[in-house]
């Protein structure tokens, strides 16, 4: 065969991508070296440094270690074992491959689903002496949960059993047992020694009672093309093309099914009808097109398309919901506040979700369920989400482009979380789309809102300004002005005084110390009522005794209680009486005015006392003063 | 019948026009970074298709070390002002100003000024938030780790340690102000993959790339080009000439050329199946300290 012909075959070789998982001890590294060492990928100067390299910081005596090829990183290479997925490639006459290599072990979980979203085909290691253990488990739930449809268990080290055959009939059907709990529709059993090369690349004459095929020859010809979804046509727009104004095209991938030309074609979320006019490429028109092809689209009529929407058969549509129940794996090392409100990507689509409820969480080593109210890393469970606008999704089971997304923070951008929809959640189940934790908040009476949203929203604290001084010490002048001041300055506050209550919360209470006390209990409930909310409440009350100010404080919380007194002696005091009351109150008609016929208790500790008589330096110790504590403006 | 099968190629090729698109929907100012050798052709040829047929919507940026091969600089001109590309070159006017190269200074200093230092000032001064590279994650073991959307903080820095995860073709690409994300469209392909797009899509490449006779001067094992003034003349003195090529291009003294016959597309596939040498060798930066390349990743380097 002259280069040109072989060149011309080669091309048309199809690509698998394959999934191995293990540990070091299972000998996955050393079948990987092997497979790719055997296909002769290993080039020449990479194996001179490999020689160099083992002699250091080998782990397998003089022979030739193959993990050393494979684990990339400088600090993984010390601690001797792969950390990330790592990418390998490979070829031979008939297939070419992509292999993710990923760590086995338990906290790396989340490493090894990344790998397997990809693959169409997954290799899981089992140590002929040990059979299937909780790994094997682990990994074979992962592979299921990811969508993987063959997957090839490779009973290895069958060197050490002394390539009996009892040990791997044993293991296989421990295996079978397992896994009827699962949902993998092909697999295959591989008795192996990839130390000794048996039945790697060629079958071994070491096991001659097993027929089947080296892991190579399997590998070469097992069948993935009908994986791919060829049924159901979605195609999420992914870029708008208008170079002209003749031409408006859709580019994108197609992500499942077939799309031709000439199709009637219904546009997400509009709806709207249309047929395929032509689909460009870059190579030409083709009739069809079908996954994974990147292709461009013109339809007949000019309809309003943009990113994120979904173009599909009419007679063929996807589901289209807010709320969806869906399998998450918790990636991010940070845990998951069930609070956050999530970005979420789902094919071409970005929108706003949270988690509504947790329905459990699964222990990967022995598939039990239990009950969670959150994730940590590596944590698997089962989710109901619900969406700021409708997605169009699939079962992921049913599709796994369209079935598929992931969750990202919104403070530090991190992907937390990804998921596989199962199917979509009946909104009436959800009690008007309110989440378990919020039912049980409501119950509580807890309001949905936090209060670091509203900090956030309003940029104050919500705190009550108590301002305690006698009739005519200035404390209604002051309030007000404040009030002013601070509206201007874009805070939101309420002026609470004698005046509006008395007027009629409080209409049929009388001055004497026992009314005067529920007075201004209400008040104190009315104002921690308002802060809870996150406004900042301005009451201007007499106040006189030192009792019902510390009853006030402990309703209202002494962490949101600011005492501001009026130091005003009572000379200044009846000069600036514009009701008469001290008039009255000295002529009998009038009784319980505080510092007339009832005492007035001049506070022990009041966070600020202001001298009445410079009004304008008032407002500006009182605007410190928030500011200072942050009470507003927060930033 | 209808037949649905893709094979490895145009299954490459859809990957990589899917996330070429991704980028130019999601960013607000991507660029393309272009270093005129056969990785960044085809990277180019992708994004072409990507958009076709409307124009791609972002530049191309050649980092000029000032000390590229002169055919590249040719190439370069004649095939962007062909393809009707929006070109800019960047280069580190400091460091060119103060003289800085190979020779005078040694590969580590040139590459970190003139290479790395001069990319990220490229990065800064037209504050792109994503930055297209024909890096392969078969080229180099810490490359075979590398995300495809690989984050960067705000001073362009990897953390191998913190990188986000990347599952199916959902790529994330939410970063803060200031922060970027390089994008490597290409990761999945294989030196022999490119070499096989190129012959199937007629892609031109700078000749350098093809066998031919040469001036060459033999510096600690690794074959220079002596055709170029920038070398001190009492080594081009040195020269002889012989049959060459390059596996790969960087500056010019710092990539040697290995002997060859092969002058066609054919016959390099062919040399690159049956002599077996990995692609990097020949490039002088890799030598320096084991675990170099991830240093210099982390410092911003490709």
């Amino acid at each position: 065969m002259d280069i040109r012909s072989f060149l011309d075959q080669d091309q048309k070789k199809d690509l698998l991508r394959l999934l191995t998982a293990g540990s070091v001890d299972d000998g996955k590294s050393t079948l990987i070296g092997r497979l790719l060492f055997d296909s002769k990928k290993i080039y020449e100067d990479q194996l001179a440094a490999l020689h160099r390299d083992s002699k250091r910081i080998g782990h397998a005596g003089d022979e030739i270690d193959y993990a050393l090829l494979l684990d990339g990183l400088k600090a993984e290479r010390e601690q001797g074992i792969t950390i990330d997925v790592a990418y390998r490639y490979f070829s031979t006459a008939k297939r070419k491959f992509i292999i993710a290599d990923t760590p086995g072990h338990e906290q790396y979980t989340r490493n090894m689903v990344t790998g397997a979203s990809t693959a169409n085909l997954a290799i899981i290691l089992a140590d002929a002496r040990h059979g299937v253990i909780t790994q094997t488990k682990r990994h074979t739930y992962i592979v299921s949960l990811l969508g993987i449809r063959h997957v090839v268990l490779a009973v290895n080290k069958m060197d050490l059993v002394d390539y009996d055959r009892e040990v791997f009939d044993n293991i296989c059907n421990d295996y079978k047992a397992f896994v009827t709990q699962l949902d993998i529709p092909d697999i295959t059993f591989i008795p192996m020694s990839a130390l000794k090369g048996d039945n790697v690349v060629d079958v071994s004459g070491r096991m001659p009672w097993y027929h089947g095929k080296s892991m190579l020859e399997f590998l070469e010809s097992v069948h993935i093309s009908s994986d791919r979804n060829f049924e159901d046509m979605r195609y999420p727009v992914q870029y708008v093309l208008r170079p002209s104004l003749k031409y408006r095209g859709f580019a994108s991938t197609v992500f499942s099914g077939v799309i031709k030309k000439n199709d009637e074609i219904l546009v997400l979320p509009s709806r709207k009808t249309s047929r395929v006019k032509a689909i460009t490429t870059y190579d030409g028109e083709p009739d069809y097109a079908y996954p994974p092809q990147a292709i461009s689209i013109t339809l007949e009529d000019e309809i309003d398309i943009s990113r994120g929407d979904m173009i599909v058969h009419p007679g063929n549509l996807p589901k289209i919901d807010r709320h969806f129940e869906a399998m998450l794996v918790w990636m991010d090392e940070k845990p998951m506040d069930p609070d956050t409100h999530f970005y979420i990507k789902q094919t071409t689509n970005t929108t706003k979700a949270y988690i509504d409820t947790i329905n459990y969480k699964v222990d990967v080593n022995t598939l039990k369920k239990s009950a969670a109210d959150h994730f940590l890393l590596n944590e698997i469970g089962r989710v109901v989400i619900t969406t700021n606008k409708p997605l169009f999704f699939d079962p992921y089971k049913k599709n796994r482009n369209t079935g598929a997304f992931i969750l990202i923070d919104p403070v530090s951008n991190n992907t937390s979380a990804v998921g596989m929809i199962i199917d979509r959640y009946n909104g009436k189940n959800l009690n008007l789309h309110i989440t378990g934790v919020e039912k049980e908040k409501i119950i509580r009476g807890e309001s949905l809102v936090k209060t670091k949203e509203r900090e956030k929203r309003y940029n104050q604290k919500g705190e009550t300004i108590w301002i305690t001084g006698l009739h005519g010490s200035g404390k209604n002048e002051l309030a007000y002005s404040l009030e002013r001041r601070l509206f201007d300055m874009g805070a939101t506050a309420v002026l609470l005084d004698g005046k509006s209550i008395r007027s009629g919360l409080s209409r049929e209470l009388d001055y004497t110390t026992q009314d005067r006390a529920e007075h201004l209990r209400r008040i104190a409930h009315i104002s921690k009522l308002l802060n809870s909310q996150g406004i900042i409440t301005l009451c201007s009350f007499i106040s006189p005794s030192e009792n019902i100010r510390n009853q006030v404080a402990d309703i209202i919380g002494r962490n949101n209680f600011n005492l501001v007194y009026m130091d005003a002696d009572i000379d200044f005091c009846r000069k600036n009486d514009k009701y008469g009351l001290y008039k009255k109150a000295d002529a009998g008609d009038l009784h319980y005015l505080p510092g007339v016929d009832v005492d007035y208790d001049v506070p022990a500790k009041p966070d600020i006392t202001l001298d009445p008589a410079q009004e304008e330096e008032n407002i500006e110790i009182i605007l410190d003063y928030l500011s200072s504590h942050k009470i507003f403006p927060i930033q | 019948m209808n037949s649905y099968t893709i094979n490895n190629l145009r299954e490459l090729e859809a990957e990589s026009i899917h996330i070429i698109r991704e980028v130019a929907a999601e960013f607000e100012n991507p660029v393309m970074l272009y270093s005129i050798g056969k990785d960044s052709s085809v990277m180019a040829r992708l994004a072409e298709k990507a958009f076709y047929p409307g124009k791609v919507p972002f530049p191309l940026m050649h980092i000029d070390s000032k000390w590229k091969f002169k055919e590249m600089i040719e190439f370069r001109e004649q095939y962007t002002k062909e393809k009707g590309w929006d070109l800019i070159v960047y280069y580190n006017k400091e460091g060119f100003e103060a003289g800085v190269g190979p020779f005078t200074h040694g590969s580590k200093v040139h590459t970190d000024i003139m290479k790395t230092k001069a990319l990220l000032q490229g990065l800064d001064k037209y504050k792109f938030d994503a930055a297209f590279g024909g890096a392969r994650r078969d080229e180099e073991k810490s490359r075979a780790k590398e995300r495809i959307f690989s984050f960067r903080d705000r001073f362009h820095q990897w953390d191998p340690k913190n990188q986000r995860p990347e599952l199916w073709n959902i790529f994330n690409a939410k970063v803060h102000k200031g922060e970027s994300i390089r994008v490597f469209p290409i990761s999945n392909w294989t030196e022999l993959d490119i070499w096989q797009y190129i012959r199937l899509e007629n892609i031109p490449i700078v000749p350098l790339y093809y066998a031919k006779e040469r001036p060459i001067v033999e510096i600690d094992g690794n074959l220079i080009l002596a055709d170029d003034d920038r070398m001190p003349e009492e080594l081009r003195k040195k020269a002889k000439m012989r049959k060459v090529r390059f596996r790969t291009l960087g500056c010019y003294p710092l990539t040697g050329a290995i002997e060859s016959d092969a002058d066609t597309i054919e016959k390099i596939v062919q040399e690159m199946m049956t002599v077996t040498k990995s692609e990097r060798t020949t490039r002088v930066i890799d030598f320096d300290q084991e675990g170099s390349m991830e240093q210099k990743k982390k410092e911003g380097y490709f």
